[in-house]
């Protein structure tokens, strides 16, 4: 039986976090992180992971203020956490088209260090000018550079993590040497990075931080076969996941790669209760407080790319159809829908039929959670999707800061123990570690 | 008994200040590069109840040319991310402030604005930035986007006239405005989770910073809410004219390196000067603190002995930019309320040998200070700011729409 591998997921900057219920806490003070990665560790987690975004979002020109806003810097909070964990594995997010290889491998490899090897990053990149607005360098890319500059970066930070040789720093007094002549030494040559001399970290104990990558596109499969560690996927369908699953791993052999060493990890949601009846309750409960009317509005926005403010949020989707041309409303997110007229004409069709207004279209065509029932069944559900080979873990992202995990961990974990599916304690001390994955030393 | 209690630091760097410095029997040189070296280390400094640590740091490997690697491999080589040691630490630790060095030649100053905001979260208001430049090209090398000339002497010794140094500095003002406003970008009540309209904020109280600088720009506002502090300290170390500049119009403290009094009064008139000339009248005073390397001992002797047989090791007599002090803690302390008497009020000390130089100055320079009233008891406040008696600022953005 394959081993279940999980990861808590910080609540994102999205309407999936909700705000305005009385346990919900603060976004950005550091208690709030520490306390879910205290609770991801006490439930043995593989690791704590945080998204990414370096321009606040904006919608018809203006900040966007449903959701909650505002974040801390990924690598630096992650620093922090790694002073109240000890076996947690530590994860960000980090978009390389806004960041330099030399750098970005440098803070990779101390909080590898300061962490005693728990450190992990999800590249991501970028091709949008609006996020380009707050960086030195500007900018954008073409999309179609996005993944040979990810491919690239990621390609150059590792050359710069192998730049220390293990036995390159020596620290013999008695020899009077420090660190061998040859450590450090780099060059890259390439289209993206052209860049030498010398690194500044000794080797981390993981050697290579664990990479992840997070994009579904043809292009980010083939990345993610060549290079990652593991993939932050979006599919959390039983049949959607089996079939990504299988796509991904049947790439690796070409890069001489056994199946085993790409890990698939879906995002996933879920609503307990003491019962599937219950759950289902909390469930429907949470969907309403994650789509409030101003929400509602906004959503249906994101699919009709118009100003829609004027329309009742209880009252009929717009006869008018949505503006496809390719000027999006919507800056700092990707456009969601491919093809917004069919997608209109298919929520027409599920209004009319169940009679909803906006509100409540809204909120059973979107976002539903992927994992819905009692302890038992949300446990079975979780090890029938690995088993059944859709995934081998998940990133679980709860929908509160910061006790959103507090009763998975201490109703769903137990279970997933006693099904011998996940670890009763930790048996290493590295990220790769937990994740069966080897030490790059 | 003095007036007023002077402030101390301790600059934190690899096994101490002396190149040698990893090859004496207190050293560790092979935990230079865990989480548990740097938290030992600041927990001393906080046992002494000092206003703060710095952790240096550099974007190329320590050498002792100007510019250029120099392939030794008889002293330390290798720094972990300084802005990433300190929020490693700040859990550990309640009351010392943390400042990391982070550049402003390479690292982007959005990046610099998130990081240093992120530590004064995790810290609960102790964070502060010493606002280094990276003039080497073996560091620009390492990031490949400008062609900048080697470093010379001549760069250096006159360097309120060379062209490049002036460019460096000018991109470091702009860099530390920029990181200035976004810090201000969020008004302290930009939360405001309204139910009854939606709003998780009030957008106008989210401000765009519109940077223009010569060589960049940044839209802003920051994607952190703006920091407990409000403005974390900012800090550089400054040996002439147009870094004093520099400090007199961005930062909150400056470490000079005056080698005696009489050169320390020098010092203090002419940043005073320059101060009254560009510093913004809301920016508060300037705090002058003097740098200086330590090799402590119970007598002269011993201090001077330490230092000489590190020395014999090195191949060379350490030399700095700061006055080196070799003595007891209590000839320090005298020498230090004698510089204080020509005006400045803090001193940044670079302990030769960690944690020998360190325990010294905790254990042996703070008791001889207190027993001349000269430092605190107990620490008074909570922030880094609150140590150096700076009031929490108000956004600049306050009451303004967009």
């Amino acid at each position: 039986m394959k081993q279940i591998i999980l990861a808590a997921h910080f609540p994102g900057v999205n309407n999936h976090t909700v705000w305005s219920d009385p346990a919900s806490g603060s976004q950005i003070d550091f208690a709030s992180f520490a306390h879910l990665a205290r609770t991801a560790e006490r439930g043995k987690f593989d690791f704590f992971f945080l998204a990414d975004g370096q321009r606040l979002r904006e919608q018809r020109g203006r900040i966007h203020d449903l959701d909650v806003v505002g974040r801390p810097d990924s690598l630096t909070v992650l620093s922090g956490l790694a002073a109240v964990t000890g076996h947690l594995g530590l994860a960000g997010t980090i978009n390389a088209t806004f960041n330099e290889p030399y750098e970005l491998a440098r803070k990779l490899a101390t909080l590898d260090h300061l962490s005693g090897g728990r450190a992990g990053w999800n590249v991501v990149t970028s091709s949008d000018a609006f996020t380009g607005e707050n960086f030195r360098r500007g900018g954008f890319l073409e999309h179609a550079q996005r993944y040979e500059r990810a491919e690239e970066f990621v390609r150059t930070v590792n050359e710069l993590w192998d730049s220390w040789a293990a036995e390159d720093l020596v620290a013999d007094p008695s020899a009077g040497t420090f660190a061998r002549r040859e450590a450090g030494e780099f060059a890259h040559r390439g289209t993206q990075f052209d860049i030498g001399g010398h690194f500044t970290v000794p080797r981390s104990p993981q050697g290579r931080p664990l990479t992840i990558q997070a994009g579904d596109s043809e292009g980010g499969r083939a990345f993610a076969a060549a290079t990652a560690d593991a993939v932050f996927s979006r599919h959390s369908k039983l049949q959607d996941g089996q079939a990504f699953y299988r796509d991904v791993k049947s790439r690796l052999a070409a890069h001489g790669r056994s199946p085993d060493s790409l890990k698939i990890l879906p995002g996933a949601t879920f609503a307990l209760g003491d019962t599937d009846a219950e759950a289902q309750e909390n469930a429907d409960h949470i969907r309403r407080q994650q789509v409030s009317p101003q929400t509602a509005i906004l959503l249906l926005e994101q699919l009709w790319n118009r100003d829609l403010s004027a329309y009742d949020p209880e009252g009929p989707l717009p006869e008018i159809d949505p503006d496809v041309s390719d000027d999006s409303i919507i800056k700092g997110r990707t456009r969601m829908y491919r093809d917004p007229l069919k997608t209109a004409a298919e929520w027409r069709a599920l209004a009319e039929s169940k009679k909803l207004g906006i509100r409540d279209l809204i909120i059973e065509v979107t976002g539903r959670q992927s994992f819905i029932g009692s302890p038992s069944r949300v446990a079975e559900e979780i090890d029938e999707f690995v088993q059944g080979d859709a995934s081998d873990g998940f990133i679980l992202v709860p929908h509160l800061t910061p006790g959103g995990l507090d009763d998975f961990v201490d109703r769903v974990v137990p279970l997933l123990q006693e099904r011998g599916v996940f670890r009763a304690d930790y048996e290493t001390t590295t990220l790769r570690g937990h994740l069966g994955l080897e030490s790059e030393r | 008994m003095s007036a007023v209690p002077l402030h101390l630091a301790v600059a934190l760097d690899g096994a101490g200040w002396h190149p040698a410095a990893w090859r004496d029997p207190a050293a560790s040189p092979k935990a230079l590069f865990t989480a548990a070296y740097w938290a030992a280390l600041v927990a001393e400094a906080e046992h002494g109840l000092l206003d703060f640590v710095t952790i240096e740091d550099s974007l190329a490997l320590q050498t002792t040319r100007l510019d250029g690697h120099d392939g030794r491999t008889d002293q330390v080589r290798g720094r972990l991310d300084a802005v990433l040691v300190a929020s490693r630490i700040a859990p550990l630790t309640g009351r010392i402030g943390l400042v990391p060095t982070a550049t402003t030649t390479h690292t982007e100053p959005f990046h610099v604005a998130s990081s240093i905001a992120t530590l004064d979260y995790v810290s609960s208001g102790r964070a502060g930035w010493r606002a280094q430049i990276s003039g080497r090209r073996t560091e620009a090398a390492h990031f490949g986007r400008r062609e900048v000339p080697e470093l010379r002497l001549e760069d250096l010794a006159d360097i309120d006239e060379s062209p490049l140094v002036r460019e460096l500095f000018g991109d470091a003002a702009d860099a530390v405005e920029a990181v200035r406003r976004l810090w201000d970008s969020w008004e302290d009540d930009a939360v405001i989770r309204d139910v009854a309209t939606g709003r998780f904020v009030d957008r106008d109280k989210l401000h765009y910073v519109d940077f223009e600088g010569e060589r960049f720009t940044v839209k802003g506002p920051s994607i952190v809410p703006r920091p407990p502090q409000g403005q974390p300290l900012v800090t550089a170390l400054a040996h002439a004219r147009l870094p004093y500049e520099f400090a007199a119009r961005g930062a909150d403290v400056v470490y000079v390196t005056p080698h005696d009094t009489e050169r320390a009064r020098a010092i203090v008139a002419e940043v005073r000067e320059i101060e009254g000339e560009v510093r913004a009248p809301d920016a508060g005073e300037l705090k002058i603190f003097a740098d200086l390397v330590v090799f402590l001992g119970e007598n002269g002797d011993e201090a001077r002995e330490r230092k000489a047989r590190l020395d014999g090791l090195d191949g060379a007599a350490y030399t700095s930019d700061a006055a080196i002090f070799t003595g007891t803690p209590g000839e320090l302390a005298d020498l230090l309320l004698e510089w204080r008497a020509a005006g400045l009020e803090g001193f940044r000390l670079r302990p030769a040998v960690l944690p020998t130089d360190l325990n010294a100055i905790t254990r042996g320079l703070v008791p001889e200070l207190r027993a001349r009233g000269a430092f605190r008891r107990a620490y008074e406040a909570d922030t880094l700011r609150g140590h150096l008696g700076l009031p929490r600022p108000v956004s600049r953005y306050a009451g303004s729409r967009r």
